[in-house]
């Protein structure tokens, strides 16, 4: 750099960037010039102009948001809709004391201190001549009371529009879900033009999974209106296009009567159609108001809700792990003779405990002087435990995970809404990939009767019931049954998906088991004998199940007394019925319920009694296929009958939205 | 601590005057203003450590750096993100990184390296080389397609050429070229809504609910202000729902409508105090390769201030350049102020240098 400076004339230099400085500013000068002069003509010189423009009539483009889709239950019984509402709204700038006329107007009608908090908050955040809402939802006594005394309620307006209403609001909760109002986070993610005069958006359940498919599409209209945003009239509308109607497999009486037998209690159902996959109950207890969600729960009853110590928010259908306990046995019974690791006439005796060779460690059986002399069937009926210690160390946890991942142990189901957990079922890869630990042999043992690291959801465990009914056939669960484009259109059907085909050994494998729960209800010692009642029109396979919450220890006494209620056991049951020609799968799972057989069957009992009693005994024992086509008993109010055309993905569903991921898929299975 | 201490009062009444006009505009929104906050002082950080480094530093990375943004470029043309229809980030795992950005300096760096290793004024071969480096990062640019960028690069390059001190016959030949070069750019470069933009600045009536929407409500609102405005918070036109961009590209519209002609004129002084600051520094700065340098780097501000209010008022076609230090966004507040940081470089570097 140095030497070729010294070459260059610095005088001429100085003076070039001298002139070249000089006439820089004077472009700076000039173009300055050039914007006063432009401002000074906008802003001066034809401020009258553009200050009529803006003051009065002007035309502006409003958003008409569109009718959100309605949600039916199978039988086509309301689940959610849209119920006209009134919503009492301020204008900031055309009053002159929000506070007095706050006070005026809770002199009138209720207002919560949580409307007034919300009110102010918007209050803040919008512009002073937009309506703010302040209370949703008025009755039709406000409105008038309001109504009359408008003309001194300066800035009030009572603006009629929908809202979203659940009739079964409690019983559908955790299923159906809820809207809500678009929060900051939402906002960046909808669709901005779409959701122009939209104020919900699904929050939870088939609501926000199917968001895509509900919503529907925003109209316009281009309206004059005056400075006080006043429309004037309206110049030109397209108007928006509703959102899809849904059909749900849930059948809503059966899910009344499931949620009356639970009683209180805490815990899950899932009923299911092994036939198609299709949902037909989803219990999780207890259960909320899904309503007091829509227009803002205030956060006394927020908090109240969500600190409960039963956790009625907490949907333990797909979210709650528990250990399957004894339910787990048949599987690993059909396992064992599939694999042919034991034989049909394999039998074990049982001193009540079980040991490893040479070690001293007893692992205990339930009943403790034992079951004798125990076959496969008897070791289903009675549950015992000592014959599943035996059959899990032959077979050992890499075969039982294997097995059990066919019939979805430990997988996400992929029900159609979001948020499921997968469970676990353990093996020596996992538990060395996660825990960095070797398994240990005692670890097989608790496996074999659904301890341990084992864990499944109620939906998984009715699943894997459903897969065990039919033969093996394992369907992802479905929710919704079909789909209505437009009110006048017929539904379309969404087309059941088998996930997978479990290959069949021998089928009198298959069969034993069937037998062998069957006779859990059906034989005089079974452990749900109860469920036998006379004049039962049908035969009812199952297994019980009392996972332990709390380990024992080595030699000590357990006392169901002494414990404290969260640290009982869990109830479990599992069953389906007719046992030929399976119409109906169920898990039931009591949190701290006690035993099984008397705490959990009786509500599966009920709710398969409810279920088949649609059902004439000639449809009781022939296959679904054989009487779908002629009798239509099934679809009571024949509203969502389905015809079989596939469901096409509508052209203008996002394909980025998840339901509309969901919605893709049904068309591939 | 190497500061100009009149520059910086100036940076801050401005951003102080941006942070009170952004508050209005993006509707008293403080989740955004703390954004904004959050960035002008990573801004003010980078301003500071870049007036630190001597403008000899500057001068040896400048090859360097320009060789490196080129590379970033083409690698954003070949595996950039595209966000909003425009490929311009460069996802670098850890955070998003925009090349177009660093250009903004690196293409006056290299220019003012390249042209201060020859004679002033320079000869026409070196000229014509010049002309060459300046367009292969413009071309580049336009390609993404950035249109607001690449203007703001071909001026800083031009700057640096200009100021070097080419004949003013050559700069007139080279506007006349630069006309005969908007052909091929209109049809071969320009994508379909910057074509449509230029078609309705021209006559914005034409379509006053699509793209001329903008403009038509954006010359309302300013025009709407008067001489003293409508008062802060309460500017009604520029806070319509229909009209976007009023916290980015047009907030202009909304200063000018709630504060009025009376408000434009200081915030224009402010804008030409700091100017005529910027080119005092380039007068006093040591060595050509800092004076082309510093007065690109002043004069590119110049460009940022008319195009973008040019652009609301209605006399500039709607291109993407912000208000420098108001509106809100990313990259290019700290771009700027990046460049503020060289200038007070230069300045307190002056009496250490050699030559």
């Amino acid at each position: 750099m140095a030497e070729r400076q010294h070459l260059k004339d610095h005088f001429i230099e100085q003076r070039i960037f001298h002139n070249r400085s000089v006439a820089a500013i004077f472009f700076t000068l000039i173009l300055f010039s050039v914007l006063i002069f432009r401002l000074f003509f906008l802003q001066i010189t034809s401020h009258e102009h553009f200050s009529t423009l803006s003051q009065n009539n002007r035309v502006s483009v409003q958003a008409i948001p569109p009718t959100r889709g309605l949600i039916y239950d199978r039988n086509g019984i309301i689940l959610a809709e849209n119920v006209p509402s009134y919503t009492l709204q301020i204008i900031p700038e055309q009053t002159e004391n929000i506070d007095a006329l706050l006070a005026e107007l809770s002199s009138l009608i209720n207002l919560r201190d949580i409307d007034i908090k919300k009110f102010k908050k918007e209050v803040r955040r919008k512009r002073r001549f937009k309506g703010i809402p302040l209370r949703f939802r008025l009755t039709d006594e406000e409105v008038a009371i309001v109504s009359v005394n408008l003309h001194r309620l300066p800035g009030v307006e009572i603006k009629a529009q929908l809202s979203r209403f659940y009739p079964y609001g409690k019983e559908t909760a955790h299923v159906v879900g809820y809207v809500g109002r678009i929060n900051e986070k939402e906002l960046k993610t909808l669709p901005v033009t779409n959701y122009s005069g939209t104020n919900h958006t699904g929050k939870l359940g088939i609501e926000k999974s199917y968001e895509a498919l509900l919503h529907g599409q925003v109209g316009y209209q281009k309206v004059e209106t005056n400075v006080r945003g006043r429309v004037l009239r309206v110049l030109e509308r397209s108007n928006p296009v509703p959102g899809n109607d849904l059909y749900l497999n849930l059948d809503i009486n059966l899910q009344k009567i499931a949620i009356e037998a639970f009683e209180n209690k805490r815990g899950a159902l899932v009923a299911i159609n092994p036939e198609n996959g299709q949902l037909l109950a989803m219990v999780s207890m207890p259960d909320y108001n899904a309503n007091l969600f829509v227009n803002g729960i205030d956060s006394k009853s927020y908090n109240a809700l969500n600190t409960s110590w039963e956790r009625p928010l907490f949907n333990r259908t797909i979210l709650g792990g528990y250990p399957p306990g004894s339910t787990v046995k048949p599987f690993y019974a059909l396992a064992g003779l599939e694999l042919n690791v034991i034989q049909l006439d394999h039998q074990i005796f049982c001193p009540g405990y079980y040991q490893l060779k040479g070690k001293a460690h007893k692992y205990r059986d339930w009943k403790k002087w034992g079951h004798g002399k125990t076959d496969i069937t008897k070791s289903i009926v009675q549950s015992c435990d000592v014959f599943y210690y035996d059959l899990a160390v032959q077979m050992g946890i890499n075969k039982m995970h294997k097995f059990m991942t066919y019939f979805g142990f430990g997988k996400k189901s992929g029900i159609d809404i979001l948020g499921e957990r997968s469970g676990l079922m353990p093996s020596k890869k996992w538990k060395k990939e996660v825990r960095g630990q070797v398994w240990y042999p005692g670890e097989t043992i608790i496996a074999g009767i659904g301890q341990g690291y084992v864990l499944v959801t109620p939906l998984q465990l009715a699943l894997a019931t459903a897969t065990l009914a039919n033969g093996g056939t394992h369907y992802q669960p479905q929710l919704v049954h079909s789909i209505r484009q437009k009110a006048d259109s017929q539904p379309l059907q969404v087309i059941p998906k088998i996930q997978r085909k479990i290959s069949i050994n021998q089928q009198h494998n298959w069969d034993h088991i069937h037998q062998s729960m069957e006779d859990v209800i059906h034989s005089a010692r079974g452990t749900a004998r109860r469920l036998n009642k006379p004049g039962l029109r049908y035969k009812i396979a199952g297994k019980t199940g009392t996972a332990q919450v709390f380990s024992v220890a080595q030699d000590a006494k357990y006392n169901e007394d002494e414990l404290e209620e969260h640290l009982k056991d869990h109830a479990l049951f599992m069953a389906f019925a007719p046992v030929k020609h399976p119409k109906i799968a169920i898990a039931v799972i009591v949190e701290n319920g006690g035993h099984g057989g008397s705490v959990a069957a009786p509500i599966a009992g009920k709710v398969i009694d409810s279920y088949l009693s649609q059902f004439s005994d000639a449809e009781l024992n022939t296959p679904a296929k054989q009487y779908n086509d002629s009798n239509k008993k099934q679809h009571k109010n024949s509203q969502p009958q389905a015809d079989n055309t596939p469901v096409r993905p509508a052209d203008h569903v996002d394909p980025d939205n998840t339901a509309a991921a969901h919605y893709k898929e049904f068309n591939r299975g | 601590m190497h500061i100009d201490f009149s520059l910086l009062m100036m940076l801050i009444v401005l951003i102080i005057i941006g942070q009170v006009i952004l508050y209005s505009a993006s509707g008293e929104n403080t989740a955004l203003m703390q954004r904004q906050a959050i960035r002008l002082g990573v801004a003010f950080i980078v301003m500071f450590i870049i007036a630190q480094i001597s403008p000899d530093t500057l001068y040896r990375w400048s090859p360097i750096i320009f060789i490196l943004g080129i590379i970033m470029l083409i690698a954003v043309l070949l595996a950039g993100t595209i966000v909003l229809g425009a490929r311009r980030w460069l996802d670098l795992g850890l955070f998003r990184f925009q090349p177009s950005e660093l250009m903004k300096l690196a293409v006056p760096m290299m220019l003012a390296w390249f042209m201060s290793r020859g004679n002033i004024p320079p000869a026409k071969a070196r000229l014509a080389l010049a002309i060459i480096i300046l367009l292969i990062p413009v071309l580049l640019i336009a390609k993404q397609p950035d249109l607001g960028t690449s203007l703001l690069i071909t001026s800083a390059g031009l700057f640096v050429i200009f100021m070097a001190g080419i004949s003013w016959r050559i700069i007139f030949s080279f506007i006349i070229a630069a006309i005969a070069f908007s052909v091929p750019m209109w049809f071969f470069l320009m994508r379909d809504y910057q074509r449509q933009r230029v078609l309705t600045m021209l006559n914005p009536e034409t379509d006053p609910l699509g793209s001329g929407y903008h403009i038509i409500q954006s010359k309302i609102a300013i025009g709407s202000g008067g001489s003293f405005g409508k008062g802060w918070l309460n500017g009604t036109q520029s806070h319509l729902e229909f009209l976007p961009e009023r916290h980015t590209d047009f907030i202009f519209s909304v200063f000018a409508e709630e504060f009025g002609f009376s408000g434009i004129l200081l915030l224009l002084a402010i804008y030409l105090i700091i100017i005529l600051r910027g080119i005092y520094i380039t007068t006093q700065a040591h060595g050509t390769f800092s004076r082309l340098l510093g007065a690109s780097i002043i004069l590119t501000f110049l460009v940022y201030i008319f195009v973008n209010i040019g652009m609301v008022s209605g006399i500039l076609p709607v291109v993407g350049i912000p208000l420098p230090l108001i509106s809100y966004g990313g990259t290019s507040i700290v771009t700027l102020m990046a460049g503020f940081g060289i200038l007070m470089s230069i300045h307190t570097h002056r009496k250490m240098l050699a030559h």
